[in-house]
């Protein structure tokens, strides 16, 4: 238990001045323009782990946070808490605008192409002391559209793949786990909000651990795509859906083996990502654990830490993570005297009680040597 | 099935019935389709050009701001698997701002709105002011010297970053074992 306490106000003060001043370099400041254009996959990760689209907003959260991403991700959610909601946007369409990145593991070839876009695969990771800015030829800009379906669509017309939109569907509103209690078990929209805010090293462990066999899901890339689509939102005083622009977001459709069941014919199964920015690494990672979540649903034996579905989504959150294992380094100075005077008593008894023993001890050998002595007198 | 093509698909199943068809609006009124293109011009548009645009408006109505501009947040929603059951992906920061403007020559209102994503009030209110504009008499004009070069810029632009993109496409081989030559590159799987 922690008890509140009192003063300290001029070291704090202070403490916060000797923060701000390591904060500040020697060098020139770093405008949040510059972290916001040159460090867009930090921004993208601030982003989605603050559940918060705000390029701008997350760039500066991350200034002020010194680059601890975790202090910025908890600035953003804080700051959304001071804001009205206007409402809900429709939903997004990921395959409306051509990505700017797809790719797919599983078809060579599949129509629109493999669009490498800017990726740092196939990179050497060598260390380099200049960064070049070199400039890509661009094509012919004349370029109509090239449409890129989803991979999972060109599955889909087979049925070798389950459908998203099963018989009987009906579009079912999705629950919304700012606004309402947590509670277990969840259904897939409220697993995938929770993993789409969840840790992204969390998730990347957990996602490795499913392939290395703590719950198997044999997955493919079936699809990552990276681009920019557009936001629309029916606002109630127009009466119709207007775009309001546009955001970057990473989709990553992951194709996984199933066996089939009494019911189900053998068919590959799916796992879903989609994160604000780029984030392929998290969104592929949710994929695989949203798809080893799904376990239960496929009848699958739950033995491994990624399947249990209130381990995971309990302990995603890296803001309800560090803030349960920080405010250990808080104060605790009441709770901690109670359980000096505690072990104190404790020891204190268990001090009267071996002394009792050893005296009771000491008792019975005296009596036994007494005895002995009785003997061997008699003898 | 013609009326109702206008909505999107990704409406909610409730009752479907058409938005009512721009002829039967009030006289000049624009389409939704027209709306939705202006909006999406002025949405994307870069501040600065927006912001000058307007400062160079010749013989500027009076403004008057019903609403804001002020800052709120919108949830961003996704499907499953891309086309399956909606789920909330995370917030967006949005401004909105309703403005009211006075033409004094003829003596009439325009209310305009606007939506923009991201934390921008100047943005939003300039958008409403040319979305009141786009109601008033002067829609030709704001067509013509604002959303025209607007829409032709952004698509220069998009059709830039789609032809870089598109240099990265990529045509990998599968290397056939034992029998590829040198000279044999075939595609095969």
């Amino acid at each position: 238990m922690y008890v509140a306490v009192k003063g300290g106000e001029k070291a704090i003060a202070n403490a916060h001045a000797l923060l701000a001043q390591r904060g500040s370099g020697k060098d020139a400041r770093i405008g949040w323009r510059q972290v916001r254009d040159q460090m867009g996959v930090l921004i993208s990760r601030v982003m989605a782990e603050g559940s918060l689209y705000d390029p701008d907003l997350a760039a500066k959260a991350l200034l002020q946070a010194q680059g601890d991403v975790l202090e910025a991700v908890t600035l953003l959610r804080s700051y959304r808490t001071t804001l009205p909601r206007f409402g809900t946007t429709t939903p997004l369409d990921t395959s409306a605008l051509p990505a700017e990145r797809r790719i797919s593991a599983t078809f060579k070839d599949l129509p629109g192409g493999q669009q490498l876009g800017a990726t740092f695969d196939y990179t050497h990771r060598l260390l380099a002391d200049d960064l070049p800015t070199p400039q890509p030829p661009a094509a012919e800009a004349t370029e109509e559209e090239v449409a890129m379906p989803r991979i999972t669509d060109l599955l889909g017309v087979d049925a070798l793949i389950e459908p998203d939109r099963p018989e009987g569907w009906s579009d079912p509103e999705p629950a919304d786990l700012t606004r309402e209690p947590t509670v277990y078990p969840m259904s897939r929209a409220e697993r995938l909000q929770a993993l789409a805010r969840g840790d992204e090293g969390f998730l990347l462990s957990l996602g490795y651990s499913t392939q290395r066999g703590f719950g198997r899901t044999h997955p493919f890339a079936g699809e990552v795509r990276v681009g920019e689509v557009e936001v629309s939102f029916e606002a109630p005083e127009l009466g119709f859906e207007v775009p309001i622009g546009r955001m970057e977001v990473t989709d990553c459709q992951m194709i996984n083996q199933f066996v089939g069941s009494a019911e189900q014919p053998p068919q590959f199964t799916r796992g879903y990502g989609l994160v604000f920015g780029r984030g392929e690494r998290k969104a592929m990672s949710m994929s695989l654990v949203d798809r080893a979540l799904r376990a239960e649903e496929f009848g699958e034996r739950q033995v491994s830490p990624a399947q249990d579905e209130e381990f995971v989504l309990s302990h995603a959150d890296n803001v309800q993570a560090t803030g349960f294992v920080e405010h250990l380094k808080l104060p605790h100075y009441v709770d901690f005297q109670g359980e000096l005077v505690l072990l104190r008593q404790l020891r204190r008894e268990f001090e009267e009680r071996r002394e009792l023993e050893e005296r009771q001890e000491s008792e019975q050998r005296r009596q036994a040597e007494q005895q002995d002595k009785k003997e061997t007198a008699h003898g | 099935m013609p009326a109702d093509a206008v909505s999107s698909d990704t409406a909610p199943p409730a009752a479907d019935s058409p938005s009512a068809p721009p002829a039967s609006a009030s006289v000049g009124e624009p389409s939704i389709d027209e709306r939705q293109r202006t909006a999406r011009v002025l949405a994307n548009a870069p501040l600065e050009e927006l912001t000058e645009l307007w400062e160079n408006w010749p013989d500027p109505p009076e403004v008057q701001y019903l609403r804001g501009p002020e800052a709120g947040l919108v949830m961003v929603q996704g499907r499953t698997g891309g086309t399956g059951d909606r789920f909330n992906l995370g917030e967006a920061t949005v401004t909105r701002a309703t403005v009211l403007i006075r033409d004094a020559e003829l003596g009439t209102d325009h209310t305009g709105t606007a939506y923009v994503l991201g934390s921008h009030p100047d943005h939003a209110g300039v958008a409403a002011i040319f979305d009141a504009l786009l109601h008033s008499a002067q829609r030709p004009r704001v067509l013509s010297d604002v959303i025209e070069p607007l829409e032709q810029a952004q698509a220069q632009q998009e059709a830039r970053r789609r032809a870089q993109a598109r240099s990265t496409l990529v045509d990998f081989f599968t290397v056939a074992r034992e029998n590829a030559g040198p000279d044999d590159e075939e595609d095969a799987e």
